[in-house]
Parts: structure tokens; C-alpha cells; sequence
């Protein structure tokens, strides 16, 4: 851990009691690190907070306790002015679930200007910005089209680009790929990971295990809490901790696990297919 | 089905008109309504008639289109002639008289301006405006227009903000309604049998849904919205600014020639009395 981006310390939230019912605590004292550049995973079941802490991340909900440190700044103090947490929205981006809910603009490229708009740069940059992202997700040839001629995929894209033209340092994906079909989710992940790859601090929630494959890190939350932290590999090998926090385990890392429980010598977790299916076959010419 | 909705009336092209910008073919509009109604003379309507017949040329668009826009208010234009041929009193004995019927050869020319006017009124406009202009086009003209009433606090971008947002749903929420109803048609729900009062209940199990989701979109589109950096329209630049070309300028100066020409056609003909 050289170069710490985000800095969780004891984060609590709650949401405020509604009618005669008591405040339901969402997160329970959370700590957390993640470093510059990196790819992490959250997963976690329905009500696991994980959701809210990524609305925590984007300053969307204030937190009942704790504080929330990013690229060195404290977005958490209570005695910042309306310019800068302005100035701090424009670092971290987020892109949710429904693509059709984010898009404003009625043709493509102006919606990747919106952002940019916003934050009231001059006529020419914005252009240079909308071109360069359009080419980062691969859609210049959308750039005149209206969202709604679009697939779910295609929108979610143009989603993260309306995003990445703002320059964040860091983008949250708030289950972006549970409203997508499978071509719609492998789009959307090529991005991430091209993103990724040029420097782009990443936080990813999901549900879908092999996504969570593809990370550096893994975190896996259940009622308000970080339950495991690791790599892949770390995390999917304990296969009865995830399935109690309600989460199963990809295929592939089923598999070996049941062939383990036969006796088999297959070693150690597998969590990508192309790696099972070598295993497979060394252990087949045995 | 609800799909083949086509939003407002625009058929996109490259002609002249389409090319002119957004706030130019605002005022282009207001003038030459105003034209239309400076003019008082037959000179002057066939000026008018000609200069329409060329903005259709202009447009390139096909003439039966725009003759099928004018059907929804064929009958107002019958019903306008109508009153005028009948209760237009002129001087000297009328042309035909039966009965209570007097018809003078005032009324008639009257009710042949009216038609004229009221065609000229719905070709020009449409041809003008919403034939050539996109929706989206056309709300940027009308926020830079009138972007010094911001100063008087008039909420001119957040006008514009909802149009434009407006526009992006309506595709949405109608393939959503489309949706909700083959939902409802699924449980056994019938929306084209039995009294007014009975299709109109139907309509309930579809506009409650329809609402619930709009409202659920609208949250969050704002908290999006906000992620984006959005805080109204203070300090917000523009990607696309518009540009006045020459042609525009070409456009407003032949627009206001259009009118001077009708007001010299109304006292020209007041002169040789030939007024009617």
C-alpha cells in the first residue's frame, strides 16, 4: 500500500427512521484502503450496503460517522462549501444501473457533453473531450445517433463516456452491467478494463462472480460489513464463506471444489475457466 | 404499435431552410406572421401566396405532406368562409338574395382572404419551423433567444432542460407503455371493448405503473444529473454554440423586404383604388 486514493476510517450510516420504525444502520464502522490505479470488486447480496457505500463514495448520501478520504482530500467534512464538494464531484465518476436513467441529451455526443458543460469549460475543449471518450468506449460511430436507437450495452457505454470526459480520477460502476445481456456485459467490461489500464481507479459493484474475477481485489460485504478482502483467488477459495453471505462461487472454481471433495488431486482454487480447462486436461493425462 | 409515433413533424434534410439557424427561423416566423396580417389587398395576398409557394420550394419538402397537415383544420378554414361569405355587409346591392340570405361581393373576397391567409399561416409556419427544424434544434434556439430574460428571472434554462429531457424520455416511456400493456393485455385486460367509462377504467392499470416508473426514472436521472456536476444553468458552457452565417443574415434581410413589399402593395393599391 504505497499510494493510498480512497480512505475509509469507521464509516457508519444509517437511514433516517421513517414513520414509528427505528433507523436501520446500513454500514457498521467500515475501514478500508484502496490504493491508486487499482480494480476493485465489491460483491455482495441484496442489502448488503453495498450500494450505499457507493453512493457514500459519490457524495450522493452523507455518512452518519466516520470519514471518507479521497486522493487526500476529505470529501466527508462537514465544512465544505458547495464549491468545492463541486470541485470534488467532477473527481470521482459514477455510472449506474439502468443506462436509459443517466442519459439527459437526445443525441449521443451531447450527452457526453453534458458533464463537461457543467463544469463550464470552453466550446473546443469540450469537443476534444467528447471525441477522445467517444474513441475510449468505441462508439464515434453513435456520435449523432439518439440513446433510445441504442442497445443496453451501447447506452451503458455511452453512459461511462458522458463519465470519463469529465476526467475523473476514479469511477464508481454501480451494478452497471445487471440490466445488460451477456454481449451488452462484455462490452461494458472490455471498457472497464481498458479503463482501468490507463489509470482509472475503479470500484465495482456486482453480483456476478465472473466479473468479480477480472479485479485485483475483491470485497466481499454482508450486512454492513467488509467479510472478505483479497485477490480472486484469496476470496474465492473460501467457497462456504460466500455462500453464507448468500453469493455462490463462479462455475469453473464449483467444479474443482467438488473434484477436491472426490479425492482428486487438483490443488489449488481455480477461478478462471481457461486455467480449469488446463487442469483438466493435465490431470486427464495422468 | 405506439411506436411508429413520429415526434413532432420533422423530416430531416440539407435544404437552405433546414440549414438556418434555429433563432433566425424563430423570428423569420413571428414576421412573417405579421405580414400575413399587414396585408389587406388582392396584390398583397398574391404576394403572399407566391412567397409561400417558394418557401415550399425552399424546403424541398413534398407539397402532399404539407396539404396533409392542413387537414385537421379543414373544417375551421370551412367554418371561417362560411361566417364571412354570409355576414360580411358591403355597400351597393348584394349578389345574391334569397330570403334572409344576402351575399355581397364583399364576403366573398373576405372569405378568400381568410382561406388564404389561414393556408398561407399553417404552410409557412410548419415549413418554417417545425417541417425543418428538429425538436432538439429548436429548444437551443428558443433558450439563446431568449437567454437575456434569464436577467429578469425568467427560468429560461431550466425551461429548456426539461424540453430536452422531455424529448429524451418520450421514446422511452412510450416503448415502456407498450410494455406495461402487453403486461396488461397478458392478465386479460381489454382496452377496446365496451362503454367510454369502461375503456377509460382500463386505462388506470396502465397510467399507474406508467407513473410510479417516471417518478422512479426522474429520481434517478436528478442524483445522475448531480454525479455530472449538474447545479443549474449558472457557470454552464456549451459544446455546439450557435453560429449567424451569411445566409441568415440573407434570410432575416429578405423576410423584412417581404414585409415592407406587402405594406407597399397595401397603400399602392389603396391609391389606384383598387383596395379590393
Amino acid at each position: 500500500m504505497t499510494d493510498p486514493y480512497l480512505q475509509i476510517e469507521n464509516l457508519s450510516f444509517s437511514y433516517p427512521a421513517q414513520g414509528e420504525g427505528e433507523a436501520a444502520p446500513v454500514l457498521h464502522g467500515l475501514n478500508l484502503q484502496i490504493e491508486r490505479g487499482s480494480f476493485v470488486a465489491v460483491l455482495g447480496r441484496n442489502g448488503s450496503g453495498k450500494s450505499t457505500l457507493a453512493k457514500l463514495l459519490g457524495m450522493i448520501l452523507t455518512p452518519t460517522s466516520g470519514k471518507i478520504r479521497m486522493g487526500g482530500k476529505e470529501i466527508t467534512d462537514p465544512a465544505l462549501t458547495e464549491d468545492e464538494l463541486f470541485a470534488l464531484r467532477a473527481g470521482v465518476g459514477m455510472v449506474f444501473q439502468n443506462p436509459d436513467n443517466q442519459l439527459v441529451a437526445t443525441i449521443v455526443e451531447e450527452d457526453i457533453a453534458f458533464g463537461p458543460e457543467n463544469l463550464g469549460l470552453a466550446p473546443e475543449q469540450i469537443r476534444a473531450r467528447v471525441d477522445s471518450a467517444l474513441d475510449t468506449v468505441g462508439m464515434r460511430a453513435y456520435a449523432k445517433h439518439a440513446p433510445h436507437q441504442l442497445s443496453g450495452g451501447q447506452k451503458q457505454r455511452i453512459a461511462i463516456a458522458g463519465v470519463i470526459a469529465m476526467r475523473p480520477e476514479c469511477i464508481l460502476f454501480d451494478e452497471s452491467t445487471a440490466m445488460l445481456d451477456p454481449t451488452g456485459r462484455a462490452e461494458v467490461m472490455q471498457t472497464v478494463l481498458a479503463l482501468n489500464k490507463e489509470g482509472i481507479t475503479e470500484i465495482f459493484i456486482t453480483h456476478n462472480m465472473n466479473e468479480a474475477v477480472l479485479a485485483d481485489r475483491v470485497l466481499v460485504m454482508d450486512e454492513g460489513r467488509i467479510v472478505l478482502d483479497g485477490t480472486p483467488k484469496e476470496v474465492f477459495a473460501q467457497a462456504d464463506t460466500l455462500r453464507g453471505c448468500g453469493l455462490g462461487v463462479p462455475q469453473v472454481t464449483e467444479l474443482f471444489e467438488v473434484l477436491r471433495q472426490q479425492g482428486l488431486p487438483v490443488g489449488e482454487p481455480v477461478i478462471s475457466e481457461e486455467e480449469g480447462a488446463e487442469r483438466l486436461y493435465a490431470l486427464l493425462n495422468q | 404499435m405506439l411506436k411508429d409515433i413520429t415526434l413532432g413533424q420533422y423530416f430531416p434534410g440539407n435544404s437552405i431552410l433546414h440549414r438556418l439557424d434555429p433563432r433566425v427561423k424563430i423570428v423569420l416566423t413571428v414576421l412573417y406572421i405579421v405580414a400575413l396580417f399587414l396585408a389587406k389587398s388582392m396584390l398583397s395576398f398574391v404576394f403572399i401566396l407566391c412567397v409561400t409557394v417558394l418557401l415550399v420550394l425552399l424546403s424541398r419538402i413534398n407539397l402532399r405532406v404539407i396539404l396533409k397537415g392542413m387537414k385537421p383544420i379543414l373544417f375551421i378554414m370551412v367554418f371561417t368562409m362560411i361566417l364571412n361569405l354570409f355576414f360580411t355587409r358591403g355597400e351597393g346591392e348584394p349578389l345574391v338574395h334569397v330570403a334572409f340570405v344576402r351575399i355581397y361581393r364583399e364576403g366573398i373576397t373576405t372569405a378568400v382572404y381568410m382561406l388564404v391567409r389561414i393556408v398561407c399561416l399553417l404552410a409557412g409556419t410548419s415549413i418554417l419551423l417545425t417541417y425543418t427544424t428538429s425538436p432538439i434544434t429548436l429548444t437551443d434556439g428558443i433558450e439563446q433567444l431568449l437567454a437575456p430574460l434569464s436577467v429578469l428571472h425568467v427560468p429560461v434554462h431550466e425551461f429548456a432542460m426539461m424540453m430536452t429531457i422531455a424529448l429524451r424520455f418520450i421514446p422511452t416511456l412510450i416503448e415502456e407503455t407498450d410494455k406495461i400493456m402487453s403486461a396488461q393485455k397478458a392478465r386479460g385486460a381489454d382496452f377496446t371493448s365496451g362503454s367510454l367509462l369502461h375503456r377509460v377504467r382500463a386505462l388506470i392499470p396502465i397510467l399507474i405503473p406508467l407513473f410510479v416508473s417516471a417518478f422512479r426514472r426522474a429520481d434517478e436521472l436528478a442524483i445522475a444529473m448531480e454525479c455530472r456536476c449538474y447545479r443549474g444553468g449558472a457557470g454552464r458552457t456549451r459544446m455546439n454554440r450557435l453560429h449567424m452565417h451569411i445566409r441568415d443574415y440573407g434570410a432575416l434581410v429578405c423576410m423584412v423586404l417581404f414585409g415592407a413589399g406587402i405594406v407597399v402593395l397595401n397603400i399602392y393599391t389603396s391609391r389606384i383604388g383598387y383596395g379590393l
